[in-house]
């Protein structure tokens, strides 16, 4: 498998990306941002193609469009969080955007397919030259150890806000520079490996994660592991078996973790950090009295 | 996709009467405009429970089950419209299944259920596309709709959908409410909150399935949360609520259709955007108007207070 240039640039870009993605991953779940990294994604696709039609460098308007809107979102959201409703109308308005943006493009590069030159835009994994798999592996490094470094007190803040804000920890700081640093990563993976692996990625192994170990630092740990996992027996399978796209085999690998991880866990009661958190993701649940003295016996 | 313009014999006039004129001048907008309509009032009406109950990510992720739907479909040789609903009602059973296996509060596994289940769905889009050899012609307008090639067909389909529909939430919309609203309560008074978590995403399923063939998954989901959320944020009162929720969804599409036949860019670019910009109004008016009691907020910012519901 090594022996072909293709492959060993995949693995290169592809691991280190899984790995950034499994640790932003724990958070995202952990926060309940899955959709604002669905989001952010998408926004992504606009800023690439805004950047396109305007005739500058793709990369500095994707990685441009999705920092601002993770900024605007985290602003505007519910403790730096950004509720499911804000996100869901700005997710719409870009979507709306880049569509116009689609227009532009087709119309100024002369007629042709516009959605086919989008598609060119976004690399597909096996597609990676040499130099793209080396800067995607450096933005990728860049992110994990952003995230490592913030890991100890954006716990904190994620958990248990408003302790972690009586404490003297900067909880919305925190926040906005999460969301920007999922914005970077959204950005990073939507280019070199394309927005569906990067949701796969985000949501399945962190989640699987989530419900192995209640240990935040080893969920942590074990969120990156699997989501290695996921992309080299992904990468694997897709090299045996021609017909399967890489990022069908990754995603499928990455689900059936989740759905082991569920099976295994099915039996007793899941303990999530966030269960903890008096209104987990500042999405307005009321904290259950009943089920925080039950968790108390345990 | 430029799309009237050249047959709108000028710009709008500003005479609203002559523009209404001109734009009911052609069926294919005749059409258009029917669609949109009881598209607007029915994603009006379901998009308002989605709001409610904070499931905006499975509303987005059931829209976006059209993408593998229709290129199975196409691989198996069945009709798109099938293909969606088999797609869109195993995600909804999914999603559902997962969120009542869980203990409450934990929202982050909700997410996570979602997440997966939405790009395992693309991903089975991506190796029917691969494995189908042929191309896909309307990648674009499965996207971004067609809504400008409407047949009478179509219309008549999506009516009897929205009816079955808006039926079905009028008979289930007193139950759902309650357990939307206080699912502790509403299940200890015997409401089976459960099942109709299930039955709900069951229906939003269907509307969207149905909603995203014509206009496309970008439009249906602009439509499902911009009007309700600015109607929720605009008055308490339940009924009014659904009411102005479904209101500002048939002007929204109105005002974008209108557009896009005047002026030379996508529907689905008007559309969202007006959809913003009422929300965005909504909302800065709604900030202006609670300034006086800032000094209530800072108190209570310490105390995790659940958020006022609709």
């Amino acid at each position: 498998m090594f022996a072909h240039e293709f492959f060993r640039n995949a693995f290169l870009a592809g691991s280190v990306i899984a790995l950034a993605c499994g640790l932003v991953g724990y958070f995202v779940v952990l926060r309940a941002q899955v959709f604002a990294g669905d989001a952010l994604s998408h926004v992504a696709f606009t800023g690439a193609l805004a950047a396109a039609a305007a005739g500058i460098d793709t990369r500095i308007g994707l990685f441009a469009a999705t920092v601002a809107i993770a900024l605007v979102l985290g602003g505007i959201g519910e403790r730096a969080g950004g509720d499911d409703v804000t996100i869901g109308i700005i997710f719409a308005w870009v979507l709306g955007l880049g569509v116009l943006c689609l227009a532009l493009f087709s119309t100024g590069s002369g007629g042709g397919n516009g959605l086919l030159g989008a598609r060119e835009l976004f690399g597909s994994i096996f597609g990676l030259s040499a130099a793209d798999a080396r800067l995607a592996a450096l933005v990728a490094v860049a992110v994990i150890v952003c995230v490592l470094a913030i890991a100890r007190p954006l716990l904190f803040a994620s958990v248990d806000p408003s302790v972690a804000a009586a404490r003297g920890v900067p909880v919305r700081a925190l926040g906005l520079a999460f969301l920007a640093l999922l914005g970077v990563t959204a950005a990073e993976a939507t280019q070199a490996v394309g927005a569906l692996l990067l949701l796969g990625l985000l949501a399945a192994p962190a989640g699987a994660a989530h419900r192995l170990t209640a240990d935040p630092y080893r969920a942590l740990a074990l969120s990156a592991v699997l989501a290695l996992l996921a992309m080299w027996l992904g990468l694997a399978i897709s090299y045996a078996v021609p017909s399967l796209p890489p990022s069908t085999a990754v995603i499928a690998v990455a689900a059936a973790i989740y759905v082991l991880a569920y099976l295994l866990t099915a039996t007793r009661p899941t303990r999530t950090p966030s269960d903890s958190a008096p209104a987990g993701s500042g999405l307005g649940r009321r904290p259950d009295p009943a089920h925080a003295v039950g968790r108390e016996l345990d | 996709m430029p799309i009237a313009s050249a047959l709108a014999e000028a710009g709008p006039s500003l005479d609203l009467i002559s523009d209404v004129r001109q734009l009911t001048a052609f069926p294919f907008m005749v059409n258009a405009l029917e669609a949109g309509t009881i598209v607007a009032v029915m994603a009006g009406v379901v998009g308002w429970f989605m709001v409610l109950r904070r499931q905006t990510f499975a509303g987005h992720t059931l829209s976006v089950m059209a993408f593998p739907g229709a290129t199975g479909a196409l691989l198996v040789g069945l009709s798109a419209a099938a293909g969606y609903f088999v797609f869109s009602g195993f995600a909804a059973l999914v999603i559902g299944a997962a969120a009542r296996s869980e203990t409450r509060g934990s929202r982050s596994q909700e997410s996570a259920v979602t997440g997966t289940v939405q790009a395992f769905g693309l991903a089975c889009g991506f190796l029917f596309l691969s494995l189908y050899q042929g191309v896909l012609a309307n990648y674009e307008s499965l996207l971004f709709g067609s809504f400008l090639g409407i047949t009478r067909g179509q219309v008549l389909v999506l009516a009897i959908v929205a009816a079955l529909t808006l039926c079905l939430l009028a008979i289930g919309g007193r139950p759902l409410l309650f357990a939307s609203l206080d699912e502790g309560v509403a299940r200890a008074h015997g409401v089976p909150t459960r099942a109709l978590a299930l039955a709900f995403l069951l229906l939003l399923g269907l509307a969207v399935a149905e909603t995203a063939q014509i206009t496309g998954v970008l439009l249906v989901f602009a439509l499902l949360v911009a009007p309700p959320a600015t109607a929720q944020l605009i008055t308490p009162r339940i009924g009014l609520s659904l009411l102005l929720s479904v209101i500002i969804g048939v002007l929204i599409t109105w005002v974008g259709l209108a557009l896009a036949y005047f002026y030379d860019y996508p529907v689905g670019f008007y559309i969202t955007t007006s959809a913003l910009v009422v929300y965005v109004v909504a909302r800065v008016a709604r900030a202006a108007l609670e300034r006086p009691t800032l000094l209530r907020r800072e108190v209570g910012r310490e105390v995790p207070v659940a958020r006022a519901e609709a």
